[in-house]
């Protein structure tokens, strides 16, 4: 259980760093939505689980936030990356790709096998 | 790195709740409206824009709690919160609060206060090289177990020992020198060479001595001590190689000692100069006037060198039968010499504080438990209410650990102020022979027993509410009245710890008790002679002027003249030791007419002017006292005390016989003239010796002391006594001008006695107080609890007598079970500490039966008042109450 719910949240994490790096300074239902976008709406999630891995995020560092208007006029609170934000995401990336790499040789069967 | 920072911030998140609660909600409510907006954009209506905003939002109180774990530390929180809680309770019940904080702050306050004396005297390694490996060496005799060397024995036990690394001798020596205020008495000392090599020591600033540096032939240096150095000179760097006159011999500086060297034996002594043996004394194996000190050599025992020493004393006994005679030798730990006499005084003490610690810890720990009893409603409350057994131990834990810190702060906060008034009560000539005490304060081994001590304290005050929770009905406590049989558990354990407590109190009245005896029986010793009204000093002229025996003579005279002649003083004498001083100067006797095999009759040897007896007002039993007249142009006389002439003279008449030296050299040979009751010549507690009092006259010296007898006040007399000195010659040295009663009183023995007494009966008070306080606070509990038992009994008829013996019944049962449990080890205890008990067996039996009469009227008055509260109980208040 809990082990699902790190994996869960590091990778969540890692939405959540790449959107804001894509789009730009954006605010907490901004970030859920971009989120369920990209995943083509396979992804659903509770917005508010959203919150906690932005104070993670924000306490570590990766991120900082500031209050703003959104572009309805609406009071917002926005995540902006910093720049521990964005070597995190960098490395944070390759080990991703590294992982579904390993996991995708290890997954997909090969001629050796038989 | 990012995991710190975010540790850190959790940690200020626990500061910063509420505006990081309102921040979040802020967050979600505009991330709602965000959404709503986008949803009616989409073509919702409001309410299905919001019911779709909110369920895809998830529950807000979930992500509120998850937020809430994060952004601080969910255990450090309710941790806070608990603290909160428990100063918000000890806030209520302020009685509660102070009496146990105080009561801890005593407990540790004392205890750290006298264990910081325990570290700077036994604790605190000596400061020198390797100190375990330094040892006292000296000679001993039948009746001396410490008796100094003489240098030709020294000589040959350095030479012929095969377990020393090194072997060293020193003996204290005062000395005059010139200063700007006329001539000042300084401690000094005398060392071989390889002194401070020994002791593993070398000077901050110039040199030490060099080999051979302490043969007749060398010249003469001098090393200051670094106070001496600082205060006398200013702490110039360019002392080395500046002359000094000591004595009226010139000595060159060579060298500075380091600041934190001390050697308690020869108190603050602040010029070190090597022996250059000469004279008389030094020279002559009889003449015992140096003490050892001795490195062993690795791996050898303290046994070892014993066994070593005594072979070679033992062959120098067969080569100078004569003069070694009995001589044997006795090593013990340097660190011995040094603190032996007190340390059995601070470990009573330690043991005192420690009981006393004992005593307010158990009665906090008790008041606590009665909190717990009044409380359990509330818990059963708490409990039922979802907390959990765990988190209402912390509850309990929370409320010790504040009580513990609260009270360890403020008892290590007065333990210091403590330390620098019992330090201040040392009166300075003692501190001389404690120059370990100098650097007495806070220092981290003191802290460290501090923290223990609290940590005990609080695993005590958390652990004694625990149990009692944990063994509580939980039912009960809900459904119950909160009266009745409520109480037993806690009267059960409450009860128990009364017992202890009022051991305790028995264990340290009794010890006080007794040292109080001891004391008593001390000062009750006769001293042969009349201390009031006396007064005492030391005199030293210069040798160059008074160093013959007809000057010294003459100004013996003078002195006594000048002083009779001021006004107030009714009779003056000169002494070569002051009475109350120590047995030791002695001499060996021999007795004209009689056979002798060459056994060492050992007396204390004094010489003393006519009115020596007068002036003191002893007894002269038989004969006559010396005359002034008596000078070396008459036959030699003496005085013998009381002990001497019973124990060499049994069944004869002793006046009219004739003394003298070992060798009956005609010089030696003295009358006996006199007889005078025994004079205490040594410490209080010490034996009475055979002494000698010899005619000042026919041997005079121009350094001794002298007593003064005065019709009324001292006080008038003593601020003029310097002056008459110096009308005589102002080059004179006056020093230590006091009453006898304060040199006395002021004396190590006495004073030792007085301090430790003192202190033991304040630990025994406030012990007692303690222990009353909490019986009575178990016999008002157990009142309160059995009112309604007590309405009832008196409702049925019961005599107000009756409820009197039921409630004294139950306090007597206590305080006897702690009084005879207090007896046994109160003796126990009192063999323990049996070194200290003079004139007093530890099994004292008034002492003991005093004790438990005050604990049985202490006990009586402590269940008096409660017992008329029961007695006065109105039968139908006290039912009507449930």
């Amino acid at each position: 259980m809990a082990n699902k719910t790190d994996i869960w949240q590091g990778t969540l994490a890692l939405m959540i760093l790449k959107t804001i790096e894509t789009l730009g300074p954006l605010h907490g239902y901004g970030i859920a939505r971009r989120i369920e976008q990209t995943s083509g709406d396979r992804l659903s999630l509770n917005y508010g689980t959203l919150y906690p891995s932005l104070l993670k995020l924000e306490q570590e560092g990766s991120i900082v936030s500031e209050w703003g208007v959104s572009e309805n006029n609406r009071k917002a609170k926005f995540y902006k990356l910093t720049r521990a934000g964005r070597k995190q995401l960098a490395r944070e990336t390759k080990e991703w790709d590294q992982t579904t790499a390993i996991l995708a040789k290890f997954l997909t069967p090969t001629e050796d096998e038989a | 790195m990012r995991y710190l920072r975010a540790w850190l911030l959790r940690i200020k998140g626990l500061f910063l709740k509420d505006s990081r609660e309102r921040d979040l909600a802020e967050e979600i409510e505009s991330h709602l409206q965000m959404h709503i907006d986008d949803n009616i954009r989409a073509g919702m209506s409001p309410e299905e824009a919001k019911r779709v905003a909110v369920m895809k939002l998830g529950s807000v109180d979930a992500t509120k709690e998850a937020y809430r774990d994060r952004s601080s530390i969910p255990l450090l929180e309710s941790m806070v919160q608990d603290l909160r809680f428990t100063l918000r309770q000890l806030r209520k019940n302020p009685a509660f609060t102070v009496t146990s904080t105080v009561m801890v702050a005593l407990g540790i306050g004392a205890s750290v206060a006298i264990f910081a004396f325990v570290d700077a005297a036994l604790i605190k390694p000596l400061p020198y090289q390797n100190p375990s490996h330094l040892i006292f060496v000296t000679e001993t005799t039948p009746d001396i177990p410490r008796a100094a060397l003489s240098y030709p024995d020294y000589l040959d036990w350095k030479s012929l020992n095969k377990t020393l690394a090194s072997l060293d001798v020193y003996s204290q020596r005062g000395f005059v020198v010139s200063t700007s205020t006329g001539m000042e008495r300084v401690l000094g000392a005398r060392v071989s060479d390889g002194f401070f090599r020994t002791l593993g020591i070398s000077p901050v600033i110039g040199r030490d001595f060099f080999a051979g540096e302490d043969l007749p032939e060398a010249p003469r240096t001098l090393i200051l001590s670094y106070a001496s150095w600082q205060k006398r000179f200013g702490g110039k760097q360019d002392m080395i190689g500046r002359p000094i006159t000591l004595n009226e011999t010139p000595y060159v500086v060579i060298g500075v000692l380091p600041q934190n060297f001390h050697f308690a034996p020869v108190e603050n002594a602040e010029f070190w100069v090597t022996l250059h043996p000469a004279g008389s004394c030094d020279l002559r194996r009889s003449c015992h006037s140096l003490n050892g000190i001795a490195r062993l050599k690795d791996r050898v025992s303290i046994d070892t060198a014993l066994a070593d020493l005594t072979r070679i004393a033992k062959d120098l006994e067969n080569q100078y039968p004569d003069s070694n005679r009995n001589q044997g030798a006795t090593v013990s730990p340097l660190s011995e010499l040094i603190v032996g006499e007190v340390k059995p005084i601070l470990l009573v003490l330690l043991g005192g504080a420690g009981l006393l610690l004992l005593i307010a810890c158990v009665n906090v720990a008790s008041l606590l438990l009665v909190r717990s009893e009044t409380r359990r409603r509330e818990l059963a409350v708490r409990r039922a209410l979802g907390a959990t057994t765990t988190r209402l131990i912390r509850q309990f834990v929370t409320e010790g650990l504040v009580i513990v810190v609260a009270g360890s702060a403020i008892g290590l906060v007065s333990s210091h102020w403590a330390m620098q008034i019992l330090i201040r009560l040392i009166p300075s000539d003692m501190m001389g022979s404690m120059p370990y005490l100098d650097e007495l304060g806070l220092n981290p081994r003191i802290v460290m027993f501090a923290g223990i001590v609290s940590l005990f304290a609080a695993v005590l005050f958390s652990l004694t509410p625990t149990l009692r929770l944990l063994s509580l009905e939980l039912r009960e406590g809900m459904a119950e009245g909160s009266r009745g049989s409520a109480g037993k558990v806690w009267r059960r354990v409450g009860s128990k710890l009364v017992v202890l407590e009022l051991t305790t109190a028995m264990v340290l009245l009794v010890g006080a008790g007794l040292l109080g005896k001891s004391f008593y029986r001390l000062l009750q010793v006769g001293t042969g002679f009349e201390p009031e009204h006396l007064i005492t000093m030391g005199v030293t002229a210069p040798r160059a002027s008074y160093g013959e025996d007809e000057q010294a003579l003459a100004l013996g005279r003078q002195v006594v003249d000048r002083i009779k002649s001021l006004p107030g003083v009714t009779s003056v004498a000169l002494t070569s030791t002051l009475p109350v001083t120590f047995n030791g100067n002695t001499q060996w006797i021999r007795f004209v007419g009689r056979d002798y095999s060459g056994e060492h009759n050992e007396v204390n040897q004094r010489n003393v002017t006519s009115d020596y007896f007068k002036a003191l007002q002893a007894k002269l039993l038989r004969g006559r006292p010396i005359l002034d007249s008596e000078d070396a142009s008459k036959p030699g006389v003496v005085v013998i005390n009381q002990t001497l002439a019973t124990k060499y003279f049994p069944g004869e008449d002793p006046i009219g016989q004739r003394i003298g030296d070992t060798k009956l050299s005609p010089d030696s040979i003295k009358e006996i003239i006199g007889i005078v009751d025994d004079i205490r010549e040594g410490p209080l507690d010490s034996e009475i010796w055979p002494a000698v009092y010899y005619a000042f006259n026919q041997a005079p010296d121009s350094d001794f002391a002298v007593v003064i007898r005065t019709a009324e006040a001292e006080q008038s007399v003593l601020p003029t006594l310097s002056g008459a000195i110096h009308d005589i010659d102002s080059r004179i040295n006056v020093s230590n001008e006091t009453t006898m009663t304060d040199r006395v009183n002021n004396s190590p023995t006495v004073y030792l006695r007085r301090s430790s007494t003192w202190l033991v009966a304040g630990f025994a008070g406030v012990a007692l107080l303690l222990g009353v306080v909490g019986l009575y606070g178990v016999i008002a509990y157990s009142v309160s609890q059995r009112t309604r038992e007590i309405g009832v009994r008196i409702a049925l008829g019961a005599q107000r007598g009756t409820v009197y013996r039921l409630i004294m019944k139950e306090a007597g049962v206590l305080a006897l079970a702690g009084i005879l449990l207090g007896l046994g080890c109160s003796v126990l205890t009192a063999s323990l500490m049996r070194k200290l008990l003079f004139g007093t067996p530890p099994w004292d039996v008034p002492t003991l039966a005093s004790v438990a009469a005050v604990l049985v009227i202490s006990a009586l008055l402590a269940s008096y008042l409660p017992a008329r509260r029961a007695a006065s109980v109105d039968p139908i208040q006290a039912l009507r109450a449930e």
